[in-house]
């Protein structure tokens, strides 16, 4: 299939702070917003097409336009959790290929560190009186034992093992240790010890629930950032080269009598976006994969196609993972939600680093990238989640 | 005695789960169109659209499909448990249900994948309402 070039990233910018406690959740989206404008070389009276998860307070589809000041011709308030900025590309290159808006904005601000949200383990404080909180929040699961159900699993099925999984770790590590922003998030979140780590680092470092490792979590941080996606025309006259959007996929799996708790929405979306863009998982370069914890990462390098179900253990065994090896894909090259940033949705940054990569501006620049695929997970990767994959090429 | 967290109500889903919990059933429903078992409970058949819905009394048997032991929950209502283990278990009849392992020394090292398993009903401090939770045979 003919790869159709509609609209591209034209600006970006992610908040340097990891732990910031001078602004607003609002404040980092709307600053984000004025400099991924200048980073496109664009105004903010250029922008008619208005993408929000709704996080924040005060934002969403109501709120955010007024705070901004903006009239936006397209106002999209799609909330997936952390894809829901793979959904939001998703839909912006829709828009702009059918002419309905030409500027378009998403962007994200969350003070998770300094409001001190236990986001992987809190579990549930009330039991809800909802159709699925009655159900499972007497049993206390939390959002890491979610995912480490699926771990077991994925072990149980295919022999995989901790010493597999924690090669993500060593290698985001590695990424992050070169990127001066997430060395300083690292410092500023008091991490142990800011160092690369080793396989045997992650063994050693304490269960949070089994058989998940500390060094398999991702962080919790403050931040965001933004992300400007425009049309072919308006792409043409901007500062950077243009990052072009190729193909899009959208899926949603949850729990199901008899399903397979190791297979998750990239199992859907995968396909549908490599189709779309008319490229093969085998020509990526670049793989920014929504690294809530190793776990995640596995799954889904298997369901999006760059190993058969099963085999992601062996796939990302012998540094394969980092930058500079020989065989691709390298993974999140920024450092990742393990290592550099993770506010509670981290679904824009797999875009903002897939940007940089195929402009040529990373930390973990990867000679010559000119393919990379995004793919974010929204909710409970072993319960209810939302899979968006987004496929990006170079100019 | 056990301070799980209690389910809360008015929830139209889930009441009649809830009702059979209090009198040692554990309840799921089966379509009558299309005879799709049907879990969590709700209003409708996932399969069908069908409101026509059967309640049905589980034999309370099953086995662990997956489960992880948690460590560290930050919710009070959890805290004093210490290590304890939660799991997806497939009961024999066809569905799948979250829940909890209790009986095992140690759940770290006496939880397993497959194991075959039993529900009981466990009173709580918390509230009216039993919660049902497996216990290895
Ligand atoms: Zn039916």
């Amino acid at each position: 299939m003919a790869q159709e070039r509609e609209a591209a990233i034209v600006g970006i910018h992610e908040w340097p702070k990891r732990v910031d406690r001078s602004v607003s959740a609002l404040q980092i989206k709307a600053r984000s917003i004025a400099r991924a404008l200048d980073d496109a070389g664009l105004s903010w009276g250029d922008v008619d097409g208005l993408y929000d998860a709704g996080e924040g307070a005060g934002g969403g589809g109501l709120g955010l336009a007024a705070y901004l000041g903006i009239k936006p011709r397209v106002i999209d308030t799609t909330s997936v959790g952390g894809t829901s900025y793979e959904f939001h590309a998703a839909h912006a290159m829709r828009d702009i290929a059918a002419g309905r808006c030409n500027v378009a904005v998403l962007s994200y601000g969350s003070k998770a560190a300094t409001e001190r949200i236990p986001i992987g383990t809190g579990g549930p404080r009330a039991a809800g009186g909802s159709w699925q909180a009655n159900m499972e929040n007497p049993y206390g699961s939390t959002l890491i034992a979610n995912y480490a159900m699926v771990a077991h699993r994925h072990m149980h099925e295919y022999g995989t093992t901790t010493e597999q999984l924690a090669e993500i770790s060593v290698a985001t590590r590695a990424h992050a240790m070169r990127n001066p922003d997430a060395v300083q998030a690292m410092n500023d979140l008091q991490f142990a010890d800011v160092r690369e780590i080793s396989v045997e680092d992650v063994l050693e470092s304490r269960i949070v629930a089994d058989p998940l490792h500390l060094l398999e979590c991702c962080m919790v941080s403050d931040g965001g950032g933004a992300l400007v996606i425009a049309s072919k025309d308006v792409a043409r006259g901007t500062k950077k080269k243009p990052v072009w959007l190729l193909g899009s996929g959208e899926a949603t799996k949850y729990r199901e009598n008899g399903g397979d708790i190791t297979t998750s929405a990239a199992a859907q979306s995968g396909p549908e976006a490599f189709a779309q863009a008319g490229v093969t998982p085998d020509e990526i370069d670049v793989a920014m994969i929504y690294d809530s914890f190793t776990i995640t990462v596995a799954v889904m390098l298997e369901d999006l196609g760059f190993c058969k179900k099963g085999e992601a253990g062996e796939y990302v065994s012998g540094g394969r993972m980092r930058w500079d090896h020989a065989d691709g894909p390298a993974l999140n090259t920024d450092g990742g939600g393990l290592s550099s940033n993770h506010p509670g949705m981290r679904g824009l940054f797999l875009l903002l680093e897939s940007a940089r990569q195929l402009r040529g501006e990373s930390t973990s620049q990867v000679e010559g990238a000119r393919l990379a695929v995004a793919h974010g997970n929204g909710g409970l990767l072993g319960g209810t989640h939302c899979g968006g994959t987004v496929i990006m090429a170079a100019d | 005695m056990a301070n799980r967290l209690q389910p809360v109500f008015p929830e139209q889903d889930t009441e009649h789960f809830w009702e059979g919990a209090k009198q040692g059933e554990l309840r799921y429903q089966q379509c009558n169109a299309c005879d799709t078992v049907v879990f969590t409970p709700r209003a409708h058949c996932t399969a069908c659209g069908s409101d026509d819905l059967a309640w049905k009394v589980s034999a309370g048997a099953g086995e662990v499909y997956t489960y992880s032991v948690v460590r560290q929950n930050r919710s009070p209502a959890f805290a004093d448990l210490g290590a304890y283990a939660v799991a997806y278990i497939d009961l024999d009849e066809g569905f799948r249900m979250m829940s909890g392992i209790v009986g095992v020394g140690d759940p770290t090292q006496e939880v397993r994948i497959g194991m075959r398993v039993q529900v009981e009903f466990e009173p709580q401090e918390s509230g009216e309402y039993p919660i049902p939770v497996f216990r290895p045979v």
